[in-house]
Formats: C-alpha cells, structure tokens, sequence
C-alpha cells in the first residue's frame, strides 16, 4: 500500500518520517550525521538521495535504493579543476528527465548520468560572463535550487546566491540571468545590475512552466514569462524576507511562504507567531495560516525546509531549524506537530513510497 | 607493507572497508592513491583536487604529521586523524 513519507534532511544526518506511524513514525539517522542540505527520492528509479558537505571530508551525494536500509556516497568527479576553488559542499540534489543534477557551493551545477555514481561539471554556468562579479549571501556562493522545465530536458533553471536565477535552453551549454524586476540587495533602487540578486527559492507549477514564484531576500515575486521578467507579490505579507517557495501541486495559482522578520532580528516568524502564507491568485492576495500552529515561537524555516505532498487534498509539511516538523493534511488550512526533538531542520521534502 | 589506521567515521563512509590496512607504497600521496584503487571513493574523502589533503584532516607517519610528499616505509604506521572540532 503506498504512503506518504516526509524526507528531513537535518544538520545532522538524514531521517525518514511516517506521518501516520506511530511509535516507529522516525528512521534515522543515515548518512553518519552527515550536515544533510536536501534530501529527496527519485521516483523513476525509487532511490533516495542526500546532498551533503562535511567540514572533514567534504562535500558528497548519499543514495539509497533500498529506503534508506543501506548508503552509499560518492562525489566522484565533482570539482572545478586544481586552479579552482574546491566544492565544499552539495546543497540541492534533483532528479530529471533520466539523469541527476547537484547543484553546489562555491555555486555550480554538477551532472550525473549513472545514477549519483559520478558527476560531471555542467560548465557553461560557471563560462557566464557574469561569473567574476558573483558574490556570496550570507549563507555562503551556493546554486540551492535547481528547476528543471517539466517536458523540455533542454529547459532549466537555477538560483544562487546571492545572484540571481539564470535560465538555460541547450541543456546547460548556455545561460542567461534572469533578475529583470528585482531589486538588487545592496545597490541603489535605479541600479539594474545584471547579477546581485539574493533569491532564496523558485518555485513553479509544472502544468505553467512560464509562471515563476520566488522568495527572494527583499521580497516574493511572480514572473509570468518564463522568468524574463518579474513583479512583486509580497505586498501584503509582514515581512519582505523568507526563504521557501512552495507551489500547490494541484492549483497552480496557490502558493505559499513562510515570512520571517528580516535578517537582523533572530530571523524569527514575525511576532513570534508561527505562521504560513498562502495565496490561492498568484500573489494579488494572501492568507495567514495559523491554525494548530503555536505562539511564542522563536523559530525559523530555511529555504528548502518546506514542501507539498501530491495527496487530494495536498499536504504541506515545513520544518524548523530548530528540529520541529509541522503538517497540514487539508493544504494549510490545519496544522499539527508531525515530530520534535530532532536536529535543526535543513530540508523537507515527500515521497510516496509503495 | 605499511599499515594504515583510519577513524571510524571515515571507514564508515565506504562500504566493506577496515579501520586497519595494509598497503604497499614509497610516499604519501601513492599510498592515498593505492587505498583508493582498493577502496573506491576514498580519495575524494581525504583529498581536495590537486590532489590537496584536506584542511581539517591530518595524516601522520609514524607519528609525524605528513603531507603528499612525506616518504613512507615498509615498517611504516600511518593514522588518518581528523580535527577534533563541531558541535
């Protein structure tokens, strides 16, 4: 019988949560403690992977193809050259169209065709003219979100920090950035820079592959032409700055956000009321969700700490970073308290496993 | 043959592999290089490109700390410690 899975990749190793399981509701952890940046399962092969970097052995891709009864890793060929910076780290690992795409930090996109075994440098990326002027956030040079096109394997794309989303249309051989409507981190409002964008998450609904949603570190946006072009959304929101975008899997004008209270202030949920956005328009309009969720709450969600289920209707799941694990099994209309305790939450993500 | 002790949490990230082992090599950098042949994946673990050892593990020889270049002997006993830091 198929159920539904939550995959937490947390800053110390990986974990596997059964919503409705009870007493053995938590496995972990896998990948020896590994620090676990994203953890997900590719359903055409039913092989999870975990994207990692350890401060001792550096950065690598966990895979298990038994649900996480046995690891291996590699991340052979996963670096730049001997002149280059080496890889430290693998922030997000994403199945698509037959292979697997990682994208690192010092940012780049790394390609594996043999199923995690071995990766090869997507290079055209890191050839943008762009590339001499690319700057770190706060979180360090890192590609965290890849987006690949739902039909087109030509078609992706990728967000750094703190950069800006670039698009390919030749399978990675060529990029062009795509932050037209943003307003860059720390330039003058009139400055149009091609690059110096913080985007913290792309999200999009794979039946609208033009419509673009992105939290970004000033503000959520919504592009309409493939990311040609972007407006802002967020204007009701309490808060300019979050981190995950999640898109509803089965309404693709509803999306949701997780506001936190700036990146001064403790990087809290506004007033320390633990809430979720939601807008059912595409950003014209946005509801605050609260139910089942408590006050007094000093947490945070990080970018890829959020996700929907495909169930009808739609879970939507977000961890914490500092270990609680929250769930709505009626698209954020309710919420309850799925696991605790565990270690600061890096990344959230579903499968349904038979 | 030399032998080479390594951690717990390094044999734990490749399959099948001990904490002890024997391996037959002039330096440093040739004895990494057999372990990997031996035990496929390990390099990538102990060294950056380059190959450069990484900067928070520590190989010693005998027990000096070493680097790629550092000559090791038949009799030699090398330990692949990592530095003792986190939280």
């Amino acid at each position: 019988m198929a159920r539904t899975v939550i995959l937490v990749g947390t800053r110390k190793g990986a974990f596997l949560v059964d919503p409705d399981g009870g007493s053995t509701a938590i496995q972990g952890p896998f990948c020896e403690t590994m620090p676990i940046q994203h953890l997900t399962h590719d359903p055409a092969t039913d092989t999870l992977y975990a994207a990692s970097g350890s401060p001792w052995y550096g950065p690598t891709v966990w895979r298990s193809s038994d649900r996480g009864a046995t690891w291996a890793q590699s991340s052979l060929g996963m670096g730049y050259g001997p002149d280059e910076p080496p890889v430290t780290r693998v922030w997000n690992i994403t199945p698509a169209h037959g292979a697997l795409y990682a994208g690192v930090e010092p940012a780049g996109l790394f390609r594996s065709d043999d199923g995690g075994l071995s990766w090869t440098h997507v290079a055209g990326l890191r050839e943008h003219p762009s590339r001499p002027e690319w700057q770190p956030g706060a979180g360090g040079l890192m590609l965290h979100t890849i987006v690949p096109h739902a039909t087109d394997p030509e078609r992706m794309w990728v967000a750094i920090s703190a950069v800006g989303t670039f698009h390919t249309r030749d399978g990675g051989r060529t990029w062009v950035a795509q932050n037209r409507g943003i307003r860059s981190i720390d330039g003058p409002p009139d400055a149009l820079p091609e690059t110096g964008y913080c985007v913290h998450k792309l999200a999009y609904h794979p039946d609208r592959p033009e419509v673009l949603f992105q939290q970004n570190h000033v503000g959520v946006y919504r592009s309409d032409d493939g990311g040609d072009s972007w407006v802002e959304i967020g204007g009701p929101l309490p808060s300019t700055f979050g981190f995950p975008m999640v898109v509803h899997p089965h309404e693709p004008s509803t999306a949701y956000a997780i506001p936190l209270n700036g990146d001064q202030l403790g990087r809290y949920m506004p007033d320390a009321r633990m809430a979720v956005w939601r807008t059912t328009d595409a950003g014209s309009s946005w509801q605050q969700l609260t139910s089942g969720l408590p006050e007094h709450a000093w947490v945070g969600v990080l970018r890829e700490a959020m996700a929907a289920d495909r169930a009808d209707p739609a879970g939507i799941w977000f961890g914490t970073s500092t270990g609680q694990l929250y769930g709505s099994r009626d698209s954020g209309d309710t919420w309850s308290l799925v696991a605790d305790l565990l270690p600061g939450i890096e990344s959230v993500e579903t499968a349904v496993l038979a | 043959m030399a032998t080479v002790h390594v951690p717990r949490s390094l044999a734990a990230l490749i399959p099948g592999m001990p904490r002890t082992i024997e391996v037959a090599a002039g330096d440093v950098r040739s004895l990494v290089l057999a372990l990997d042949r031996a035990h496929p994946g390990l390099l990538d673990r102990l060294c950056e490109p380059g190959p450069r050892i990484r900067p928070f593990i520590n190989l010693f020889v005998d027990g000096t700390r070493a680097d790629l270049d550092t000559p090791v002997e038949p009799s030699s006993v090398i330990h692949v410690v990592p530095a003792v830091a986190g939280g």
